[in-house]
């Protein structure tokens, strides 16, 4: 309430609805209300859509010390004020609005596609008119790349298919000898229409297509897709203990998967490989206990859908202890070796204004220097009661953020074990009313925040909006390696470790 | 460096496992339903992706299947369990699995020549067209000491042009199909396609919509099917061995 005091000008109207503060302010206050919300109070513009059954356009800001902070805009005209200019972090939201849903956010200092490739202009796979089935064929219009002139400035084109196994993405340098000028990163080859998809999904189906959005953080994605599902009814303590316990085995397999990952792209082989069998244990633990290598499944609406009994439960407790002994050889190996922090330290530096100001989030905000977790700050389940520090690193280098997962995966492993402690017999899921109105997930991913807006309507799902971690923290890696040489580039992507599949849906 | 050679002079473990192993163990395994099954129905609209069918006898299509077994809970009888190993084929008809009809054997239809050619190794190149990412991790997976793919001369190569074999996951976005089709046409032939994962096979979760085709197949003539979601490691090992002739 002391928010709404300090606001340059009171809104039309407000609400407090589970916790959260609802506003709703006319569409030309939107852009001074969320630059106060973001300049005055530290908040963090965390989702930014549009919702065509409503004509409204949607933000969310998390305001430090306040809360949740949810701004409802009903649109009078085709578009409004584009928050860009004032908020930076607004970029990719506005943009990916513009070809999803024909919003004209006004003034939009770049208003190129994002993800749709040479589509037509007029076409908005959101808006209700589109049949989602159509296929749109190519316009042919070529991307306009942003442009670096001069003498020997020279265009690398790199994807969308790489020389390893990952996912599909293009990335544009300009460099001039090694160093690169700019780079842009072209996505969207992974667009498989999910949220449209989600729309009028009933909800048992909806939660398997939301575990594969992004399939090394299915956990993840299931776990906001049923926050939002269940709109703040309890779920049961022992559930709660066991998605903690599944987030944050996907979070070890993850990081596990990075750390080798960053000794891969130096070429440093024999703790590549050593992380790499910690990790095929990981997923060899997580199939015998919940039945999937990755963990899919495992969470279900109003709990949990795979329980631990005794003897999985001692099978865990030893592999916890077991993983924890052959880590910590592993990190002093890579930690030990000058040749790779001769690679890693000042590579890739992302600097805290800039984190801030583009709203880098999970281990990447933190390298930086930006003190900041879903887990701690607005906590969910379990995590309330369990006992962890928060990792922070003030470099923003490529080992700063390979320190911070580092001793991320030695936090999860302690959470891990608190959690399996408190386990007691209990129920393992409760039953839900149906959804109705606006359900908000917000979970700590591997990646980072991660957050799913659902708004329902008689039951059904009118309109899905997810946000990846993974979608903030890419326009921050073009700032990152700027300055670096084109053979870092890998580490940098590394150690970012983003998803493509999550940012393109 | 030193201390970690002489950490692995201590250790002196070896984590890569043999083949026969690979063999034994029983994973990636598929809904079947028993006897007991009367073909009443309730398990068809629990299927996420229309998976199951009740026409004739009891059959589910593993190349829908997610695996997510939210068909057995459905079931009044308790007649349905994660009870068989579906193998990759090279025929799609063949991953429709049905009650009391044997399962289909690791025998993949692959051209002499194209076996000749190929000898004992195998160059594949990856191309992930619209994944969620959950194939990846197993494709890397194969790369791991455990599993340790080179040591079967099959290795994963930078460029279509080194490649044998053509991988793809992924339902086929649409944009991704241009990308997908220079890769394929700058392979040297003979060449290979293999559509691993629910996605590639048949569109998956994601088929069918403005954004996603339904599987690979739409758009390339495909040797074998991979099926998962996603596929487990050996199940691809074991197919790219058999598509060697090696097993």
């Amino acid at each position: 309430m002391e928010l709404l005091d300090s606001l340059p000008f009171p809104p039309f109207g407000y609400e407090e609805k589970n916790g959260r503060l609802h506003l709703s302010v006319p569409d030309d206050m939107l852009r001074p209300l969320v630059s106060h919300l973001v300049r005055k109070e530290e908040g963090e513009l965390s989702n930014l859509y549009y919702v065509p059954n409503e004509n409204k356009v949607m933000a969310l800001v998390l305001v430090p010390r306040h809360g949740i902070v949810v701004l409802e805009s009903e649109l009078e005209g085709e578009g409004y004020p584009s928050l860009t200019a004032e908020v930076p972090a607004a970029n990719w939201y506005e943009r990916e609005m513009m070809e999803m849903s024909g919003i004209t956010p006004l003034d939009h200092p770049d208003p190129r596609p994002l993800h749709l490739h040479e589509w037509p202009r007029h076409v908005h796979p959101l808006s209700s008119a589109f049949d989602k089935t159509t296929k749109v064929p190519f316009t042919g219009e070529a991307h306009h790349f942003r442009k670096v002139e001069g003498d020997g400035v020279l265009e690398i084109p790199v994807g969308p298919v790489h020389a390893g196994v990952i996912e599909p993405g293009h990335f544009r340098f300009s460099t001039a000898g090694e160093p690169i000028l700019n780079l842009e990163v072209r996505l969207g080859y992974v667009h498989r229409g999910v949220e449209r998809s989600l729309e009028g999904c009933a909800l048992n189906r909806a939660l398997r297509l939301v575990e594969r959005i992004s399939g090394d953080n299915g956990v993840a994605h299931a776990l906001a897709f049923c926050q939002a599902v269940e709109m703040s009814n309890p779920v049961p303590e022992r559930a709660q203990l066991l998605r903690c316990i599944f987030a944050e085995m996907e979070r070890i397999y993850n990081h596990l998967g990075d750390i080798g990952g960053m000794a891969t792209d130096v070429a440093f082989a024999v703790p590549a490989a050593e992380a790499s069998v910690l990790r095929e244990r990981m997923l060899r633990l997580n199939a015998k206990l919940t039945g999937h290598r990755l963990l899919w499944g495992s969470v279900a609406i109003g709990g949990a859908a795979r329980d631990l009994d005794e003897e999985r439960k001692d099978l865990l407790e030893g592999a916890m202890v077991e993983l924890g002994l052959a880590f910590e050889p592993l990190v002093d190996s890579i930690n030990g070796s000058p040749s790779f922090l001769d690679r890693a330290e000042t590579t890739g530096a992302l600097s805290l204004p800039m984190a801030k100001d583009l709203r880098a989030t999970g281990p990447v905000a933190r390298a930086s220097g930006w003190d900041r977790d879903t887990r701690r700050d607005f906590p969910y389940g379990a995590y309330e009661r369990l006992g962890f520090l928060v990792p922070v690193r003030r470099e923003g280098d490529v080992l700063a953020r390979l320190n911070v997962k580092v001793e991320e995966v030695r936090e999860s492993i302690s959470m891990v074990k608190q959690c399996l402690d408190h386990l007691h017999a209990g129920e393992l899921r409760s039953e839900v009313p149906a959804p109705e109105g606006f359900g908000l997930g917000l979970v700590e991913a591997p990646r980072g925040e991660l957050v799913h807006c659902v708004h329902f309507k008689d039951g059904k799902i009118i309109r899905y909006k997810v946000r990846d971690p993974s979608f903030c923290n890419w326009p921050t890696m073009e700032r990152a390696v700027l300055g670096n040489i084109v053979p870092d580039f890998p580490l940098i992507n590394k150690s970012y470790n983003l998803s493509y599949a999550g940012n393109d849906l | 460096m030193l201390e970690i050679i002489e950490r692995r002079v201590r250790d002196k473990k070896v984590v890569t496992e043999p083949l026969q192993l690979f063999q034994q163990q029983g994973r990636a395994l598929a809904p079947m339903a028993d006897s007991r099954c009367d073909l009443c129905g309730e398990c068809v609209p629990a299927c996420p992706t229309s998976a199951i069918s009740i026409e004739g006898d009891w059959s589910v299509d593993a190349g829908k299947c997610l695996f997510c077994g939210d068909c057995l809970p459905a079931c009044p009888r308790d007649a349905l369990a994660f009870s068989v190993e579906v193998p990759a084929v090279s025929d799609r008809s063949s991953l429709v699995l049905r009650r009391n009809v044997p399962l289909p054997e690791l025998r993949l239809k692959l051209r002499d020549e194209v076996r000749k050619v190929l000898g004992r190794s195998l160059a594949i190149r990856e191309v992930d067209a619209g994944s969620c990412n959950g194939c990846e991790v197993e494709v890397n997976s194969l790369s791991n000491p455990m599993y340790d793919l080179e040591r079967f001369g099959i290795k994963i190569v930078a460029s279509p042009r080194h490649a044998d074999m053509l991988l793809v996951t992924g339902p086929v976005t649409r944009n991704m199909l241009p990308a997908l089709m220079k890769t394929y046409n700058a392979m040297p032939e003979p060449r290979l396609v293999a559509a691993m994962g629910t996605c590639a096979i048949s569109g998956g979760p994601f088929g069918g919509t403005y954004a996603a085709g339904n599987g690979v197949a739409e758009a390339l003539p495909v040797d074998i099917y991979i099926p998962g979601c996603p596929p487990h490691p050996r199940t691809v090992l074991l197919a790219l061995l058999e598509a060697l002739g090696r097993l």
